[in-house]
């Protein structure tokens, strides 16, 4: 929606949050709930109520539980019935430097306030710790922002004593905490506050009259800027940027002027305006965005313009350059297929009006950002939180040689008649085995937001990633695939339960309820039953046998313990229609369609199972056993 | 501004913030007389209209107004100011 769009208009957002808020639910169907406890160490209610608007447009509708006032810390660290039956998926933790109750004094010896400081330090520390303990799910954290006035003047910041420097060690301190803990991250209130005007944000009439710590003005832009931790946590991020070039990469039109003429470098102001625009750029890939060209260009003089010397992109640096005279809309789906990529995983970056709504109308999902004139850029995208990052992980660093190996496998494959032929010329080396410490990110990264090869769309925490490998009923499995173009990671996921045909009943209703339903049941009669709960494959190995690989060695586990039967269940999406038949071609039979739509499939393993995969060399877990 | 066309923007403000199409607000007008409006949303009126108008109602003025009545005359009172 417009509306919510950054750069926004906060104040219409606030006063029209019941239509928009009505609207956004009408306009979609398929959202993805999630609880969210919100523990308050000042008002929340008008937090909440933004913050619901900006998760529906990411397509998430939030269940919240709001503490009563002030109660943050009690409702984490005692027995609380209200709480731990709302099982919370995230906790966000609303707390300011109102909340702070151990400030030094200016008589403070320096050992005086080390012990403050420890203490206030403390009181979060273990607050932490218990959270983490109790719900297994990822919390948020505010950091401090800056008090409104400061006693000790310019110095306050350099004196022990000082307010803002018992901040800025707190915060330091948070900070440490969150880069050694997984599910913990920090809501950076401190630099929003800066960015809003910290007078403006710390208006003292919405503190005395309704103990708001922030004034009502800035909530929406508090609410976007937690929206994207919290999507992002989900999976939720953008994967892609579509670049236009003339006037959105360097001044000019390099088709008209050439590309001797255009304004990128440090000779002119607008010049350098480009060249710390593509520098952003640049970064941006460097954490994994993929970088493409969707241009009205002749190719040849796309390259030209990318290949100037005062550049800081080039050619080499995108992915994909779509060079044409094509509809644009066009370009962005063709450039989403060719990824294997939902085109609303991408974001368009245009200076013309015009082509950033035939964009927006064709390409429903994409994110088209209103980018202002060249030297509002960045901010804008920046602030958008499109690429909102919450773990730097080895995976996002690799993300565009990945894709890029993709692109040139597509090539490669083009000069195979036999495409077996093909796929042995890659070498692949698969790795499969059971859930591991160092892959539970990255597993419950995949369960958020693979959409397309995904049997039943079940969504996971880590924490439940961690329970499921923990439980000695759930067979979990976890596939890595290389070959010799580059290695592609963690890839697939499957997650089966052991019980009896009983659990069909359940499991035959789809959605997410009966999976939670089936997860908690006790002891089933039988032990002879493989229920997958979940199996999932990313769409950048589709067409490598790896879900062969997948099957064969779900059947070798099952071997291995005594299961004959494997039940398979479809449950229909928007998005993963490209898997309705998958079973079937794994050679289960099916059993039934129930009136949703959902299909139960069965395999009985025989005793002479031919391993399907032929391509793919498998190290699994055997020797490690 | 007179205080008609006070009264025109306030009932925009007022339909904005309940969604609701039915509201007319008079002078006696109190949170009384619509559901909706409990001590939550009348932080959230307050910035509406003083979005609305362009002002800032000072913490004095917040604690002291009684109805819809009043509201206007510190609105008339801080435009006439400007």
């Amino acid at each position: 929606m417009r509306e919510l769009q950054y750069p926004f208009d906060g104040e219409q957002i606030l006063k029209r949050s019941k239509k928009i808020r009505r609207e956004l639910l009408e306009s979609r169907t398929d959202f993805l709930e999630k609880r969210i406890a919100v523990l308050g160490g000042s008002t929340t209610h008008d937090i909440i109520r933004i913050l619901e608007l900006f998760l529906l447009e990411q397509g998430i509708r939030p269940v919240f539980y709001e503490s009563e006032y002030a109660q943050y810390w009690q409702d984490a660290m005692f027995d609380n019935p209200l709480l731990s039956d709302f099982a919370p998926e995230i906790i966000f933790i609303h707390t300011t430097n109102r909340n702070i109750t151990n400030y030094p004094t200016p008589e403070d010896t320096k050992e005086q306030v080390d012990e403050r400081f420890m203490e206030q330090y403390e009181h979060f520390r273990v607050m932490w710790d218990k959270l983490a303990g109790t719900y297994h799910c990822p919390v948020i954290q505010n950091n401090f922002e800056y008090p409104s006035y400061r006693l000790l003047g310019n110095q306050e910041a350099v004196y022990v004593q000082g307010r803002i420097a018992f901040l800025n060690r707190l915060n330091a301190a948070f900070y440490q905490y969150a880069g050694e803990h997984e599910n913990f991250y920090i809501h950076d209130i401190n630099y929003l506050s800066a960015a809003y005007g910290l007078d403006r944000w710390s208006d003292p009439l919405y503190w005395h009259m309704y103990k708001y710590a922030c004034c009502m003005q800035a909530i929406p832009e508090f609410a976007c800027n937690l929206s994207n931790i919290i999507k992002s946590i989900l999976g939720k991020n953008k994967k892609a940027l579509a670049l236009d070039l003339d006037n959105t990469l360097w001044g000019g039109i390099v088709g008209d002027d050439g590309p001797e003429n255009l304004e990128i470098g440090q000779e002119t102001p607008m010049g350098q305006v480009y060249a710390e625009f593509q520098g952003y750029l640049k970064s941006l890939k460097d954490i994994g965005v993929m970088l493409t060209v969707n241009s009205k260009n002749e190719e040849e003089n796309a390259l030209a313009g990318l290949n100037h010397p005062e550049g800081v992109l080039k050619p080499e640096d995108f992915i994909l350059i779509k060079a044409n005279w094509e509809p644009k809309s066009l370009n962005m789906t063709e450039i989403a297929q060719e990824l294997a990529i939902l085109p609303d995983s991408m974001v368009f970056v245009d200076d013309n009006p015009a082509e950033r709504e035939i964009v927006r109308m064709q390409v429903p999902g994409a994110a088209v950002p209103e980018i202002g004139t060249p030297e509002q850029y960045i901010r804008i995208l920046d602030r958008s939180g499109f690429f909102e990052v919450t773990k730097l992980s080895e995976d996002d660093k690799k993300r565009n040689e990945m894709y890029r190996a993709n692109v040139e496998r597509k090539k490669q494959q083009a000069q195979f008649s036999d495409y077996r032929e093909y796929l042995l010329s890659l070498n692949m080396q698969g790795t499969i085995r059971s859930f591991e410490p160092l892959y539970i990110a990255r597993i419950a990264q995949l369960t958020n937001k693979s959409n397309q090869f995904n049997l039943t769309t079940a969504r996971y925490t880590q924490g439940e990633i961690e329970a499921f490998a923990a439980d000695e009923r759930y067979i979990t499995r976890y596939g890595k695939l290389a070959d010799r173009f580059g290695d592609n990671g963690v890839v697939s996921v499957v997650i089966g339960r052991r019980g009896g045909m009983e659990d069909v009943a359940v499991y035959r209703q789809g959605g997410q309820t009966s999976r939670a339903l089936a997860a908690g049941k006790d002891e089933s009669a039988g032990q002879s039953v493989l229920h997958i709960e979940l199996w999932l494959m990313s769409c950048r190995v589709l067409k490598r046998d790896m879900e062969c690989a997948m099957m064969d060695n779900i059947v070798e586990a099952c071997q291995a313990c005594g299961i004959g039967t494997i039940m398979g269940y479809y449950y229909p999406t928007a998005k993963n229609a490209m898997v309705k038949d998958f079973y079937g071609s794994m050679g289960f039979v099916m059993m039934e369609k129930t009136d949703t739509d959902v299909t139960v499939w069965r395999y009985e393993i025989p005793a002479d199972y031919v391993p399907k995969n032929t391509v793919i060399a498998v190290e699994d877990e055997k020797e490690t056993d | 501004m007179s205080r008609e066309e006070v009264f025109v923007t306030l009932n925009e403000v007022f339909r904005d913030v309940f969604d609701d199409e039915e509201i007319t607000v008079t002078d006696q007008t109190t949170a009384d007389d619509i559901e909706e409006w409990d001590s939550l949303e009348h932080i959230n009126l307050l910035a509406a209209v003083e979005q609305a108008f362009g002002i800032k109602f000072n913490m004095g003025q917040v604690v002291s107004m009684k109805n819809v009545g009043e509201m206007a005359d510190i609105i008339l009172g801080q435009l006439g100011a400007l």
